[in-house]
C-alpha cells in the first residue's frame, strides 16, 4: 500500500527518525524538539510536516503552542484514506446535483 | 511499549459549491444518495442497488443490495431539510457495521443564491475508529496500524 512507502520515506532520514523517537517517548512542542536536535527550528518544522503527512505523528493546539504526539492507533493512514474516499464521493455528488434538471 | 496519550486526528473537512438550489442539493445528497454513491464502495455481497437515508432523526442509513439484502451504515442524527444533515457512520476499518462505533458525518447546505449552494462537509470523531480497532483487532491495526509500523521501524532501527 502507498502509505507504507510514505512511512518508509519519512523514517529514512536520520534526523526525522530521531525526532520520531523523541515524540514517541513523550508528546512535545517544536521548540522542545529544536532544543535537543542539532538542526534549526524551521528545519524541525519541515521534518514534522513529513512525519505528519505519513500519519506517524499528529499535532494538536494547546493555547498558542502545538503539541506533537504519535498516534497510538495508527489512524493517520486510515484518516488519509477516508479523506480521499470522501473527495471521490463528494465529486460524484456534485456531478449528480449539477447534471439533473431542476425539479 | 509505554502508554501513549491519546491524540485526536483532525476531522475531515470539505467545503465546495454546487450549481443548484439548496433544496435540490439537500435532496440529491440524502434521498438521491443511491444515484451517485460510487458502486465500488458497496458493502453488500451482491453490490449496491441503492442507498437509503430515512428522512427523520432516528432513522436508518443503509444500503440495499441487488438481491434485496440490507446492510446498515449508521443512523440519521439530525434531519433538517434543506439546511443540515447529520449522520452517524458506523462502519469500522474492516468494512463491517459496528453498532458500538460512533463517527459523525455532518453536511450543511448554505444558499449563496437561488442557483448556488455552499456545501460544508465534516467527518468527525475519527478517533473512535481507534477504539473500535483496539476492540476488534482490525485489519487496519494489523497492516497499517501501530503494530505494523513498529515492525517497519524496528527494521530501520536495526540498520542503525
Amino acid at each position: 500500500m502507498a502509505y507504507h512507502l510514505k512511512i518508509l520515506q519519512a523514517l529514512a532520514d536520520d534526523t526525522r527518525r530521531d525526532l520520531f523517537e523523541k515524540i514517541a517517548a513523550r508528546p512535545q512542542t517544536v521548540a522542545d524538539l529544536a532544543r535537543v536536535v542539532p538542526v534549526s527550528q524551521p528545519a524541525v518544522s519541515q521534518h514534522l510536516k513529513v512525519l505528519k503527512a505519513a500519519g506517524l505523528v499528529a499535532d494538536r493546539a494547546e493555547g498558542r503552542r502545538r503539541i506533537y504526539a504519535i498516534d497510538p492507533n495508527g489512524l493517520g493512514p486510515l484518516r488519509a484514506w477516508l479523506d480521499q474516499f470522501w473527495d471521490q464521493q463528494l465529486a460524484a455528488f456534485q456531478r449528480a446535483v449539477e447534471e439533473g434538471d431542476e425539479r | 511499549m509505554n502508554e501513549h496519550p491519546q491524540i485526536k486526528p483532525a476531522p475531515i473537512v470539505k467545503r465546495f459549491t454546487v450549481k443548484a438550489g439548496r433544496e435540490r442539493a439537500f435532496d440529491v445528497f440524502s434521498a438521491g444518495m443511491g444515484d451517485w454513491w460510487l458502486k465500488t464502495h458497496s458493502l453488500t455481497k451482491s453490490g449496491a442497488k441503492t442507498v437509503v437515508i430515512e428522512p427523520f432523526a432516528g432513522g436508518r442509513w443503509y444500503e440495499i443490495g441487488n438481491e434485496g439484502e440490507e446492510c446498515d451504515w449508521g443512523r440519521v442524527l439530525v434531519y433538517d431539510r434543506p439546511g443540515r444533515l447529520v449522520l452517524s457512520w458506523q462502519i469500522n476499518g474492516d468494512w463491517v457495521f459496528d453498532p458500538e462505533l460512533l463517527t459523525e458525518v455532518e453536511v450543511v447546505f448554505t444558499a449563496l443564491s437561488e442557483k448556488e449552494t455552499q456545501v460544508d462537509f465534516e467527518h468527525r470523531l475519527i478517533e473512535n475508529f481507534g477504539a473500535a480497532a483496539e476492540r476488534t483487532r482490525t485489519i487496519l491495526e494489523a497492516e497499517g496500524g501501530w503494530t505494523g509500523l513498529l515492525a517497519i521501524y524496528a527494521g530501520f532501527a536495526g540498520r542503525g
